[in-house]
């Protein structure tokens, strides 16, 4: 598709959406509120006309108020972890489930899966869109898909070797942590499985940690981005470039804004993620602040898709920590630890105020002990040091722990731990 | 010349220690001597015992941080100066200790030794005709 295309269909899915969303006693009341009639959509630029939608309303409306059509219409409910406050609750109709598998399936077939192949999907189910979105985006693909769910590694492996999977779609840690029970047992990812292609997403993770997983399992791991809200995993993933997440535009409008004035940014530039999700029936949402953050990468790509490359998440907003001033993400911590070989790659991140001083520690696991002389490790303790505070501006307190002592979830990874007084 | 000694890294915590302990104790290792040495944050507990390469298979399989070391066992006599003599021979030779530590065993005194560099510290060990001890001694 051209971008003049792609425009054209968008024009129509926000018109349409807009109209559409007038079912909603939400949307009816706000639109209202500051005069806007669907009428006055008159082309893309005047989506800026709509106010934003935030996580907030969603909780304030719990569970139904959005919603665009009546409950008898709906045919599944998704709930997102929300860990403060009420959970948002996403309605789906059967069109809907069908449009979402249609995405999942359109990203697992960029990447090279075919019919042919075997899909292990080894990430949580039940409320999470991780389980059934993947699951049906690979059936409708033709895959043979197999529901793993996530963790109990050693039956992982079994599936993986009698089942002769050669794709998985896991969050990155839980890979990590797969690879550490093959080594134990014995088996060879390269040798013993068919494994081919892996699907990672649902927790922010660096290139340099993608690449890692890449040599562990001799294996191309693919960027995915989803969310709840849009239906789940399948609004955004990476082509065989690897250079940045197509996000489907005849699915959605994409708009990254400053977080502070809610201005756009140019392409390039890091803001706010902001999606409008334009083929939904339920439940579309308009002008959504996802708060992950993130650039426009490009609106072209050698793979031949124009759809917009959006950039691997920088973070979310709400996960951005500030440290005597500083703004510092949990990625850039990884980044710079993911360079040391001695290093395993379970970390944690812990801030303290000490004396009324804001300080971090950051807890690493030792690969290997690689020497028994503490100089060394001392050594190694100071030019990880070191390089952190390149990165972010302030030097933590580095501690070397042995493998194995750092919480390790088979779930999303706790990487920050935030114990500071709050000020007055 | 050199026997071998488990280094295994510990978090500097109540109940490290034991865990390490209780392996070896399964697995039917005797320790001869050992010594933890820590920092703030960590500690490296030092192992010499009967079956070294046993218990390092043993404790790398549970996950733990544990390394082979080569470190020297001289045999001296159970006399003042001993410890010292030997000692000063390797000093002046420009061998640099990194860390040692001694106890009794079968009535000879025997000095663990971590030395950098090795091989010059067996050239002086060799010219001075002082006594090692092997694995076997310790089996």
């Amino acid at each position: 598709m051209t971008r003049e295309q792609i425009e054209a269909l968008q024009l129509e899915g926000l018109q349409e959406t807009v109209r559409h969303c007038m079912h909603s006693e939400f949307y009816r009341k706000r639109f209202q509120e500051i005069g806007l009639e669907p009428g006055d959509i008159q082309c893309l630029d005047d989506l800026r006309k709509i106010p934003f939608t935030t996580k907030q309303d969603l909780r304030d409306t719990y569970p139904f108020g959005i919603a665009s059509v009546p409950l008898e219409q709906c045919t599944r409910l998704h709930s997102s972890s929300g860990t403060t406050g009420n959970p948002t609750v996403i309605l789906h109709t059967d069109k809907d489930i069908d449009e979402w598998a249609n995405q999942v399936a359109r990203n697992l077939w960029m990447v090279g899966l075919r019919p042919t192949d075997v899909f292990q999907n080894s990430s949580g189910y039940g409320m999470f869109t991780g389980g059934l979105g993947f699951q049906n985006g690979a059936e409708k693909m033709g895959m043979l898909t197999v529901p793993a769910a996530a963790g109990n590694s050693l039956r992982q492996i079994k599936f993986i070797k009698d089942f002769g999977t050669t794709a998985i779609h896991a969050v990155p840690s839980y890979l990590t942590r797969l690879k550490e029970v093959m080594d134990k047992e014995g088996v060879d990812p390269r040798k013993d499985t068919k494994l081919r292609i892996f699907a990672i997403g649902a927790e922010p993770h660096s290139e340099e940690q993608r690449k890692r997983i890449e040599e562990m399992f001799g294996v191309k791991a693919y960027n995915s981005f989803g969310m709840s809200e849009m239906c789940g995993p399948g609004v955004g993933f990476e082509c065989k470039q690897q250079n940045g997440l197509h996000f489907w535009e005849d699915y959605y409008i994409v708009e990254i804004v400053d977080p502070e004035t809610l201005e756009p940014v140019p392409d390039g530039e890091i803001g706010e993620l902001v999606l409008t999700s334009i083929r939904r029936e339920a439940m579309p949402l308009l002008r959504y602040r996802t708060r992950d953050l993130t650039r426009v990468l490009g609106r072209s790509c050698p793979c031949g898709r124009n759809h917009v490359r959006i950039d691997r998440m920088k973070g979310r907003s709400d996960d951005m920590m500030v440290l005597k001033g500083v703004n510092i993400f949990p990625i850039q911590i990884e980044k710079i630890l993911m360079q040391f070989p001695e290093l395993a790659s379970n970390y944690l991140i812990t801030l303290t105020t000490d004396d009324d001083n804001d300080n971090m520690t950051v807890e690493v696991e030792l690969e290997e002990l690689f020497t028994d002389d503490y100089q060394r490790l001392v050594a190694l303790t100071k030019d990880i040091q070191r390089a952190l505070k390149d990165e972010i501006l302030l030097t933590p307190h580095v501690k070397l722990v042995p493998k194995g002592t750092l919480p390790q979830s088979e779930g999303k990874a706790v990487r920050v731990v935030d114990k500071r007084k709050v000020y007055q | 010349m050199t026997i071998k000694q488990l280094s295994i890294f510990i978090e500097n915590k109540s109940g490290t220690l034991i865990k390490v302990l209780d392996i070896l104790s399964k697995g039917g290792i005797q320790i001869i001597a050992s010594t933890v040495a820590d920092t703030q944050d960590y500690g490296i507990y030092r192992v010499l015992c009967n079956h070294p390469t046993q218990a390092f298979l043993m404790l790398r399989e549970a996950g733990i941080n544990v390394q082979l070391t080569d470190v020297i066992a001289l045999s001296i006599d159970d006399e003042p100066g001993r410890a010292a003599q030997a000692v000063s021979t390797l000093s002046a030779a420009g061998v640099s200790i990194l860390y040692m530590y001694s106890f009794l065993w079968k009535g000879k005194g025997v000095l663990i030794l971590r030395t950098n560099p090795v091989e010059k510290a067996q050239e002086v060990i060799t010219i001075h005709k002082m006594s090692l001890l092997t694995e076997i001694d310790f089996v």
